[in-house]
């Protein structure tokens, strides 16, 4: 058994049977983690570059730790401190570090389908760690991995997605992965930061009303404000959106349920959540980041085997 | 298919060998016994089980152990881990690992290597059901042996469990 994919470029094209053997594997290296010595020796002979053309705090992090507690080698790269500020090519600068001899590829880019385009140029396995508004497969791992810890199961689980789908590849990945997986997924936003066709063409339903939305729900994932992305006026003001989408805690203690939060980070307390629900007991926002890490070896583990 | 153990005689086996590690380890209370992942636990099972007949009300410390991040054949093949679980202390105490075939001793020689990540043991002892001797790539022997057999490369040995396969048995498929 192993993946259908020499890549992960994106949840859209894995199988149920490679979502499962990747949540399944990263069970087991949560439990590595728990060890005096969390650290096995998988990966001492593969070298791994993480390619940062966008910022990054926890998936940096996240990945560097990944690699290290599997004993591969790193080298860490950020656009801002390298020659891709020269005036260098992606293909370029990426070609030059595998003639270093690296077997796998980490990047972050702004640009939509940059991994893709890597693929199909160099022999190396490549892990998309966040392509522009396309997908961050890893984030929706994670995220289904600690919906199954929380809840027990995906199949049939109802989750709704709140915020920005528009400019969410954390939103993207994740509506992929709970279709492929059995779940109900639900997006709710105010109609601007929706795309247009989206029920149809990624067989969501669509809602414009939190109340109901949080009713419906057993786990909300709410995404961050993307302020970067926004180009143009799609709402009116950070307290509007707040008023009319933020979660507090009066909206949740109005449910006849209690639902568990999720959160991509980083929060803009405040605005899509307030601080004492993210900081409550609903909330598994640290728990997602702590299975981060473990979804992440469960893939670079995964992949090796295919890099050489 | 030649039969080594019938379902009679292995339960015998299991029953002795649990036998001799109360001998050596007289209330096993510096001893911990940890059964490995996925076949071996099966034995564990069955040799803790009687090892809980023999000392009622006594705590027995028993873990569970999946060398599959350690092998060293894992550029060749995809192996899927199962799980571990050690939910107590290593250190200083003497460790019986139990696996179900001993044979070139390489998964032995892995889970020398996991064990040390969960603390310093004062020592380790082998407990296998059956020991297939002159087949060894590397020095291990175990301490206590269900039975030697000599057997070729080309031959495979099986233990059938009854939770896994539906009946108890050991036989040589050539």
């Amino acid at each position: 058994m192993s993946l259908s994919t020499k890549h992960l470029l994106g949840i859209k094209n894995l199988t149920p049977e490679d979502i499962s053997l990747i949540l399944s594997t990263a069970a087991q290296f949560k439990e590595v983690l728990q060890r005096p010595v969390k650290k096995v020796p998988s990966l001492r002979d593969i070298v791994v570059v993480n390619l940062f053309f966008e910022n990054s705090t926890r998936t940096r992090i996240s990945f560097e730790l990944a690699e290290k507690r599997l004993s591969a080698d790193t080298i860490s790269f950020s656009a801002s401190a390298s020659s891709v500020s020269k005036g260098e090519t992606l293909l370029d600068t990426v070609n030059n570090i595998l003639s270093m001899k690296v077997d796998m590829v980490v990047m972050r880019h702004s640009a939509s389908g940059a991994p893709h385009f890597l693929a199909q140029h160099i022999p190396a396995a490549i892990i998309n760690a966040g392509d522009g508004i396309n997908e961050h497969p890893t984030q929706g791992l994670l995220d289904a991995f600690s919906i199954i810890e929380k809840t027990g199961s995906l199949q049939g689980r109802k989750v709704a997605i709140i915020g920005d789908i528009m400019h969410s590849r954390v939103a993207q990945s994740n509506i992929f992965l709970l279709n492929k997986m059995g779940a109900e997924v639900t997006v709710c936003g105010p109609p601007t930061l929706i795309p247009k066709h989206i029920a149809a063409a990624l067989n969501v339903n669509v809602s414009y009303n939190l109340q109901e939305t949080l009713q419906w729900c057993d786990v909300a994932n709410v995404l961050r404000i993307q302020l970067e992305r926004q180009n143009q006026v799609l709402f009116s003001s950070l307290r509007e959106y707040s008023l009319a989408y933020g979660i507090n805690r009066r909206l949740l203690d109005s449910l006849h349920k209690e639902i568990v939060i999720m959160h991509p980070g980083p929060i803009n307390r405040g605005v899509e959540i307030d601080s004492d629900v993210a900081d409550s007991k609903q909330s598994i926002i640290l728990q997602q980041v702590e299975n981060g890490v473990a979804v992440r070896m469960a893939v670079l583990y995964l992949l090796s085997q295919r890099s050489n | 298919m030649k039969s080594i153990l019938t379902a009679p005689q292995l339960a015998i086996t299991i029953k002795r060998l649990a036998h001799q590690v109360l001998e050596n380890h007289l209330g096993l209370s510096n001893t911990v016994i940890i059964g490995l992942q996925p076949r071996g636990v099966f034995l564990s099972d069955q040799i803790v089980a009687a090892i809980r007949q023999e000392l009622p009300g006594q705590p027995v410390e028993y873990g569970k152990l999946d060398i599959t991040f350690y092998r060293d054949d894992i550029r060749k093949e995809l192996h899927i881990a199962n799980r571990t679980d050690i939910p107590f202390s290593i250190e200083n105490k003497t460790v019986i690992l139990i696996d179900d075939v001993l044979y070139t001793g390489r998964t032995i020689r892995a889970a020398l290597d996991a064990l040390l990540d969960f603390g310093r043991p004062e020592k380790v002892e082998l407990c296998v059901l059956i020991d297939r001797r002159f087949s060894r790539q590397y020095p291990i022997q175990p301490d206590y042996i269900g039975k030697s057999i000599d057997s070729i490369v080309s031959q495979k040995v099986k233990v059938y469990w009854q939770e896994k396969d539906g009946r108890e048995e050991v036989a040589i498929l050539d």
